[in-house]
């Protein structure tokens, strides 16, 4: 029998959610009136009364508070009772395989009544009022429904049992590419999503050829999964020829040679005191934490199934990357998470969005939730990150998430031994996520949701955090020799991976599947979530596998690192694989590309059209552009205090709402020692040189870090480089063109890469559009900072009336790819470099300041320059700033021009503060700084405003030679906050 | 000093155990990790404890609804375990997540049949997730936890704590019997629990005397934060005071607002002290 509980809100309760389906549906353009009553459902299979039915109603599933219920089998007429004014019943349903967590918990939670069912799903039903037909189908696909992961049922339900899969027949597969010609190879590595080049799939041929035999399907598809661009990396890390105008070079490994290099140069200059311990090595990057403890951080980017479906996208990012950690080293605690994210601006108007996209509103409320329920499930707090707009991200947005991990200094290191069990922990193998190391090759199209939906996977934080909970402790047991995630390519990655060089054979009937029907193939690509390895002595296999019993985590034996060199895969005694580990991983052809960087036309800057003196206004309209302006309906969404360790939050100041520069937090409890989070990023930059952005990138990421109290010389950063495709010369040429300055930058400042990870290839292309859409050349730098004792670190919020506020670093015409420009849509101008060595003696300088305790606030200078900072600093403190231009440190040859105000008001030249300090610090702060350039500006008032004076300039129809200082800013402290707080101060979603 | 033996139950999601277990450990009690398999197993483990805490997190996902999934599993299994425990006059003490297992499973309150609970904790008003420091008055004459404490200041981090009572009674009662034990408070300025609205207040429970979003931060009813029981040894709030224990957790340390110690630390002295 099938059961249905429905359950609505209480009459005179809220109904939340249809407010929110509303909402979208007036936002999308839909409709403006759209009336909606919504309700959960639970369907019950099993051989239960109504009144058993009815007591798991009342008792478990629904809340009678506030909550009322109705209860009858699946098609009866109570079910489909409309009411009044909403005759139309949509049911939205997980599609069949897809992760359903609430299903699961629901039934365990039954059995403990004592009553025995034998399935649940959930499903959300809609009644909806008054609508077109056409809009109806617009509703259900664009707010209701995700057809990559959801089914729409419209009317009542008329099925009578819950489909589950039926068993397995072995069926094994081989592919006749012996006899294949160049074209099918092409059409065949398209069609089956293996997304390799001909000359990789030439190779293959070459091999089995060599070997006399074909391959099987699953040998084929471990292949494909190795040598894809997610796994192997294959054209950073490849042969690159690059020219630009000062001549050619040719990389062997272009990563080897730009990124890692200067970490190596680093550490050979730190000597003893090298504070690196394992840098691109292994899932994260570890370095020296305390005297007990290393510190490993890594960030991915998880962009094309974002695009697909944002929620279960963004989720899986970040239970992804929590992973990573988990499998660094034996196995490191994450301790918080980071995110950024780049969407097209969420005001998109609906009819720009093209076919197959989602609009960027949705993406980013899916995106955000994604990331909220599965770090704050998780209980890691997410204490960092960013926002950036573009257009171009419309079809292609991106998603970073990070996370860092603790781990003691002596389970930094692991290595899987011939013999070892190859142990499954954790959730189980489903068809969620096949083929998305693959997919992230490909380009998305406006059929990507058809062909890829499958690489989209749903995930469950709890099964996670299980897997966590029983992780560190037979971590701390010794029960293992080596522990990985299972991630893009799931077990295929992992036992490959781990087994390199060793040997494996993989027993894959054994692993615990979802449901029936799993072919061995599936099994041993599927990406489902919240799985790892683990490497067991056989004599350790009692104590994990209890172990594991005792907190609900399934441990399965499901193969041995033998060692034979060899990779075979057996389904019930049938052997479907042998490749040996060598063609695997070293087999792969080189990948060989060109690279070209010709600079753009230098474009003079277009002088603005102005007939005043005042930049009031176009103050508010920075602090108010989506890249500025707060993001505090994201930043609340997340816990970002769970584990007890909060110093700094990412929001500071009198009403806890101002933009911190960057997170601490005190990872042990019973010590002061601090770790420092924060990033660096600017899209708008890379239009003019790459160079440059990626120069401004690490400067910031490393600015704001000092900015709260920092050692800028035991900052760690790590790089995530999202481009279009690079199989355009000159794409990649932007590419290597950032990466050289990533190796200058980084080796002047001595700040390390750890870790990093490239994600090609995002470009759209809308339906029948020749040329597709690329995103603008993306760098993350992710930094990670120390300090010995958080109690000495500092916000960036005013804090007292009478201090004086002095800028720290040059001020000059650094106005190409400013806000300044973008308000103004001015093309145009120099982009902001960097003078590295000046960068280091300021930064060592400003923290020997704050560390000695005579900074009391210090904000970086950054999108929106000196006014923005001033602005942000004052409302953070609620209170006024009077600053005087004239008296800024400054390289512009000056004009007495309006156009000079600008520039010293918006230029984001960088490596520049804005410090507050007490009279009296002030002489030793200024002895402090010593060469560093900086200078008094102002001082912090209570009028509750922010005015800025201009320079000086000859007083219009005043006395020859008299001159003035003009009002260029002012601005009361709840304009310029309701300015920047209003664009992303959404309502609940 | 005697040092009480604290149980810290762990479950499938629970996420802040560790630091309730420092909290407790620095207000000088002995704080034990116990996952819930273990009591199931052994019901009898409870008698070694005399304070039992069900920290915050996501219990089972949260899934069907906050803290319902465990207080499910602990009124099937072990509900005569948890009405001894609370008879022989231990404490008990339910945090964000264990305050909505507690109002599960009916310890905070007269028990009134599972089919028609009295109070509960649902969405916020605000429909999200939210993560902000509140505000709390303190009336907490009669609960062990909060003895001696005026006003806290404290982080809320929850998407379900709204409470709400079934009726007007049930509030009523709850007031008249003092268990109304945490309310929130406006941030702003002067502290507004003057003689008048107080008594406004305790005169009605209505929407209308509520202090309104963000400083009531999920729409309880009457500004509810947390309640105690009928004996003042259960307590179940929807606040962490285990992550208010240094001074630097507070979100203007440095702005000199601070204290020496956190505002939460106190509750986990009492409860400590108690035993003494």
């Amino acid at each position: 029998m099938l059961w249905e509980v429905d359950i609505y809100p209480a009459h005179g309760q809220p109904d939340l959610i249809a407010g929110r389906v509303a909402a979208s549906a007036a936002e999308l353009g839909l409709t403006e009136d759209l009336t909606v009553r919504s309700g959960r459902g639970y369907l019950i299979q099993g051989d239960l009364d109504r009144d058993q039915v009815t007591r798991i109603a009342h008792e478990l599933l629904a809340d009678r508070v506030v909550e009322r219920t109705v209860v009858a089998p699946v098609g009866d007429a109570a079910l489909a009772e409309a009411p009044e004014g909403h005759p139309r019943l949509i049911h939205v349903l997980a599609k069949p395989g897809v992760m359903d967590p609430v299903a699961q918990s629901a039934l365990q939670a039954i059995a403990d009544f004592d009553i025995d069912a034998e399935a649940v799903r959930t499903l959300k039903k809609y009644w909806i009022g008054p609508l077109a037909d056409d809009r109806l189908d617009l509703l259900c696909s664009k707010v209701l429904a995700n057809d990559a992961i959801e089914q729409v049922i419209v009317g009542p339900l008329d099925f009578e049992r819950l489909e589950f899969g039926s068993p397995y027949v072995l069926k094994p597969v081989t592919v006749p590419i012996r006899n294949m010609d160049d074209a099918t190879l092409r059409r065949f590595s398209l069609e089956g999503q293996l997304y390799l080049s001909l000359t990789e799939m030439q190779t293959i041929r070459a091999h089995f050829d060599s070997l006399g035999r074909e391959p099987t399907d699953v040998e084929l598809e471990t292949i494909a999964q190795t040598w894809s661009e997610h796994c192997s990396h294959k054209t950073l890390a490849g042969r690159i020829r690059y020219r630009d105008s000062r001549g050619e070079r040719q990389f062997d490994n272009m990563l080897k040679e730009t990124i890692f290099a200067a970490t190596v140069r680093i550490r050979q200059s730190l000597g003893e005191d090298d504070w690196c311990v394992s840098v691109f090595e292994d899932n994260a990057g570890v370095i020296r934490f305390d005297e007990k403890y290393n510190v490993v951080f890594k960030v991915e980017t998880h962009n094309h199934p974002s695009a697909l479906e944002p929620y279960g996208g963004a989720n899986t990012g970040i239970g992804g990357v929590i992973r990573d950690p988990m499998g660094t080293g034996m196995g490191a605690k994450p301790i918080c998470n980071t995110d950024v994210f780049c969407f097209a601006p969420p005001d998109t108007p609906f009819g720009e969005i093209p076919p197959g996209v989602l609009h960027p509103r949705r993406v980013m409320q899916g995106v955000v939730a994604g990331v909220r329920d599965y770090g704050n499930r998780m209980g890691i707090p997410t204490v960092n990150g960013a926002i950036y707009f573009d257009p171009r991200y419309l079809g292609n947005p991106l998603v970073y998430c990070g996370n860092i991990g603790l781990i003691p200094r002596e389970k930094s290191f692991k290595e899987a031994k011939p013999g070892d069990l190859i142990v499954a922990l954790g959730g189980r193998t489903g068809r969620d996520g096949i083929h998305g190391a693959t997919f992230s090759s490909a380009e998305l199209t406006s059929q990507s949701e058809t062909v890829s939906g499958g690489a989209v996977q749903i995930g469950n934080a709890i099964t996670e955090k299980m897997l966590l909970d029983v992780l560190l402790v037979a971590r701390d047991r010794g029960l293992y020799h080596a522990v990985t995630d299972c991630g893009a390519g799931g077990f295929s990655s992992a036992v490959g991976e781990m087994g390199e060089k060793i040997g494996a054979e993989v027993w894959l009937e054994r692993a615990p599947v979802k449901y029936e029907g799993l072919s061995y193939t599936e099994i041993w690509i599927s990406e489902a979530q919240e799985r790892m390895v683990v490497a067991v002595p056989e004599w350790r296999w009692e104590e994990l596998s209890q172990l594991c019993e005792s907190e609900g985590v399934e441990a399965t034996v499901i193969g041995k690192f033998v060692p034979t060199g060899r990779l075979v895969l057996k389904y019930a005694d049938h052997q479907v694989a042998d490749l040996s580990m060598e063609f695997l991983h070293d087999g792969r052809p080189p990948v060989v590309r060109d690279a070209v960087y010709t600079p753009p036309a230098v474009e003079a800057e277009t002088p603005p059209q102005k007939a005043t003196w005042d930049y009031t206004d176009e103050l508010l309209r920075i602090l108010g552009s989506l890249n500025v302006c707060s993001k505090e309906w994201v930043v609340r969404q997340y816990d970002h205090e769970v584990q007890g360790g909060s110093a700094i939050k990412p929001l500071v100041g009198v009403r806890n709402d101002g933009p911190g520069d960057a997170a601490v937090l005190r990872p042990v409890l019973d010590s002061r020692r601090g770790i420092v989070i924060a990033c660096g990023m600017n899209p708008l930059y890379g239009d003019f040189d790459t160079y440059w952005m990626a120069a401004s990138a690490i400067d910031e990421a490393v600015r704001n870090c000092v900015a709260v109290g920092a050692d800028p010389s035991r900052i760690a950063i790590l790089d995530n480089f999202c481009w279009g495709n690079t199989d355009r010369p000159e794409t990649l040429g932007s590419l290597v063109r950032a990466a050289l300055a990533c190796y200058d930058v980084a080796t002047v400042l001595g700040t390390p890469f750890v870790s990093g990870k490239d994600s090609l290839n995002n470009e759209f292309r809308p339906e029948g559009a020749e040329e597709p859409i690329s995103i603008p050349p993306s760098l993350l730098i992710s930094a990670l900072g120390q300090v010995d004792d958080v109690g000495r670190c500092v916000t960036m919020d005013l804090k007292q009336p009478g201090n004086h506020l002095y800028q720290v670093g040059l001020t000059r015409r650094e106005m190409g790819g400013s806000h300044y420009a973008w308000i103004g849509r001015r093309a145009g101008g120099q982009v902001p470099k960097v003078d590295a060595e000046s960068a280091k003696r300021t930064f060592a300088a400003l923290h020997r300041a704050i560390d000695a305790g005579l900074v009391r606030a210090c904000h970086d200078l950054s999108e929106g320059g000196l006014a923005a900072a001033a602005a942000e600093m004052a409302f953070a403190g609620g209170l006024g700033a009077r600053i005087a231009l004239g008296t800024v440190p400054h390289e512009i040859d000056l004009q007495e021009q309006a156009d000079d105000v600008a520039v010293l008001l918006f230029s984001e030249s960088n490596t520049r503060f804005l410090v507050e300090i007490s009279p009296e610090n002030a002489e030793a702060f200024e002895a402090m700084l010593g060469e560093a350039a900086h200078a008094m500006i102002g001082e912090v008032v209570d009028s509750g405003k922010l005015e800025i004076l201009g320079p000086a300039r000859p007083i219009p129809d005043g006395e020859p030679g008299e001159t003035g200082t003009p009002l260029v800013v002012e601005a009361n402290l709840e304009t310029l906050k309701e300015a920047w707080q209003k664009p992303l101060r959404w309502p609940a979603y | 000093m005697p040092q009480p033996n604290v149980l810290i139950l762990r479950a499938p999601g629970t996420n802040c155990d560790l630091e309730t277990a420092f909290a407790f450990e620095k207000a000088g009690g002995k704080a034990e990790l116990l996952h819930i398999n273990r009591l199931l197993e052994n019901p009898g483990l409870f008698e070694r404890f005399q304070i039992l805490c069900i920290p915050g997190g996501f219990s089972y996902g949260d899934d069907v609804a906050a803290g319902r999934i465990l207080g499910n599993q602990i009124q099937h299994h072990l509900a005569e375990q948890m009405t001894r425990f609370q008879a022989e006059g231990k404490l008990i003490l339910g945090i964000c997540n264990g305050f909505q297992v507690l109002i599960r499973l009916g310890v905070l309150l007269d028990r009134d049949p599972p089919q028609a609970p009295p109070v509960t904790l649902t969405c916020n008003g605000s429909g999200k997730f939210e993560d902000r420091w509140v505000r709390l008055d303190v009336q907490g004459a009669k609960c062990v936890f909060l003895s001696g404490i005026d006003s806290m200041y404290l982080p809320v981090a929850h998407a379900e704590g709204k409470f709400v009572a079934r009726d007007e009674d049930v509030l009523s009662r709850l007031g008249d019997n003092g268990q109304l034990v945490l309310r929130y408070l406006p941030l702003d300025g002067q502290d507004r629990r003057g003689e008048k609205a107080r008594s406004s207040c305790d005169r009605d429970f209505g929407v209308s005397c509520q202090v309104p979003y963000p400083d009531n931060p999920n729409g309880s009813v009457a500004d509810v934060a947390g309640i105690c029981d009928a004996t003042g040894r259960v307590l179940g709030l929807m606040p962490h005071p285990e992550r208010h224990v240094d001074p630097t957790h507070h979100p203007r340390w440095t702005r000199g607002e601070a204290g020496q110690l956190g505002d939460g630390l106190q509750v986990f002295v009492n409860a400590v002290r108690y035993f003494a």
